[in-house]
């Protein structure tokens, strides 16, 4: 047995008095694709989102690949600079893009590795445009942002966050932003991805694909984790109410 | 009735020059040291550190809601008693004007960074850069660009502002104004020209700044 990428233990968040996440466990193995699905407020953004220190945890402990942090409450955050090379560790693909507007498409994908790894010019370019034909979007090079479709820009801020060399891609909505016709372009982007052995988590509401794709699935609602198991498993034959009750809302045609 | 002999003023033309290449001078220094002063306010004010928030905020707050003329003149008359050097009127009369543009620049500074989506702060942190690579990477880029219209309105009061510093007699534009009043018993004319030139200064001025502004409604 392989020992896992990422493992979540006790993890905790809360805003005020406001629980977020109660006590998550979770460990996901290398090449593993999770899907994390659960309506809106059951804390699986906040859970992905702390895995890249986006959001700062309460409580618990986090491993991914060989950095771990331990959080508790009373004490200091680790430096600035600790946190920086804990999250070039991990890709994170946004619901909003967020691509950085002022730069061309190119310099967006070269960013991470010149700004963070003080990577050589020349040789991030390389990256960029190697990634950018991976993405087919390597005719876009030297556009701006605000000239791209949604799924373009997705498939950008993908290429952009491989460009890092993460161990692990975390997707948070990825395509909840875009418009129906341009989902399956990411989608297969993605597809690609797991194809090839990345260590992915996803935040979905694309059950058909979560059911694809995915190794795992993972339920939450209410800031815990209520079933887990084969993707297939939960999505088409769910053990527990809330679950089933969650995937009427969706119709999967099998 | 009163008749205007702008003639005498030709004998000014020296003096006059003089002092509006002074006012320039003294503007382009407060307007660059200003910045340099609102930059490091205005980003102490989102710093993590709650020293650095609380210091920049007394200072901001303490330039903003006092006179500018009242700053000038404890600057010049009451900090020497203070800190036992004489302190020349150019040097008060730049360290008042610059600290006091600093004050407003801050804001400006300040409202332009927090106007950037917190998006892109996490997109840049996400790929691994430091707090302080996203702000000089990501965000002041684009901040900047929203700040270039407020930041030049506020250079361009800070032109009529060293006015002011003909009180503590800074030979600028009013102060060899106030001369040449003095000498040639004609008020009139001289403050007209003075106004005339500060004018003919500024309007060409606030035309670029309208013409910034409409370049950057078209970039968004």
């Amino acid at each position: 047995m392989n020992t896992p990428k990422i493992e979540v233990a006790a993890l905790k968040k809360q805003f005020g008095d406001h629980v977020v996440l109660r006590d998550i466990n979770l460990k996901i193995d290398p090449g593993a694709v999770v899907a994390l699905i659960g309506p809106s407020g059951s804390g699986k953004s906040t859970l992905l989102r702390c895995l890249n220190l986006l959001v700062v945890p309460n409580g618990g402990r986090i491993r991914i690949g060989s950095d771990a942090f331990d959080f508790d409450g009373a004490k200091a955050m680790p430096k600035p600079k600790a946190q920086a090379k804990f999250r070039s560790n991990t890709g994170m693909v946004f619901q909003h893009f967020n691509l950085f507007p002022h730069m061309t498409v190119l310099q967006n994908v070269m960013e991470g590795p010149v700004s963070a790894k003080n990577m050589h010019k020349g040789e991030a370019e390389a990256i960029a445009r190697r990634l950018l034909a991976k993405v087919g979007l390597a005719d876009k090079a030297d556009a701006f942002p605000n000239r791209l479709s949604g799924g373009q820009k997705q498939r950008v801020a993908i290429a952009r966050a491989l460009a890092m060399e993460p161990e692990v891609m975390l997707f948070d909505e990825a395509t909840s932003a875009l418009d129906p016709e341009l989902v399956s372009e990411v989608l297969s982007v993605m597809r690609d991805l797991a194809a090839e052995g990345m260590t992915m988590i996803i935040v979905t509401h694309e059950i058909a694909f979560a059911r694809e794709v995915a190794d795992r699935v993972v339920f939450m609602r209410d800031g815990v984790i209520v079933e887990e198991g084969p993707a297939r498993e939960v999505i088409d034959n769910p053990r527990q109410e809330a679950t089933r009750s969650f995937l009427s809302h969706f119709h999967t045609r099998n | 009735m009163y008749t205007f002999n702008y003639d005498i003023l030709w004998g000014y033309r020296w003096l006059f020059l003089n002092g509006t290449l002074v006012t320039i001078g003294l503007t382009i220094g407060i307007i660059v040291l200003g910045l340099l002063l609102g930059l490091i306010a205005g980003l102490a004010q989102l710093s993590r550190f709650a020293v650095l928030r609380w210091v920049s905020w007394l200072y901001i707050e303490l330039f903003r809601c006092t006179p500018l003329l009242v700053q000038l003149l404890w600057f010049y008359y009451a900090l020497p008693i203070l800190v036992g050097i004489q302190i020349d009127a150019v040097t008060a009369s730049v360290l008042t004007l610059s600290l006091y543009g600093g004050s407003f620049y801050a804001e400006v500074i300040r409202g332009g960074v927090v106007s950037i989506e917190p998006g892109q702060t996490e997109a840049g942190l996400a790929l691994g850069m430091t707090p302080a690579r996203v702000m000089r990477r990501i965000v002041l880029p684009q901040a900047v660009k929203r700040m270039i219209p407020p930041l030049m309105n506020q250079s361009i009061i800070q032109f009529k502002n060293t006015s002011l510093v003909s009180v503590v007699a800074v030979p600028d534009l009013l102060y060899q104004g106030q001369v040449a009043a003095t000498d040639t018993f004609r008020p009139l004319e001289v403050y007209s020209i003075v106004a005339l030139i500060y004018f003919v200064v500024l309007v060409p001025l606030t035309a670029v700044v309208k013409r910034a502004e409409r370049k950057l409604q078209v970039s968004h």
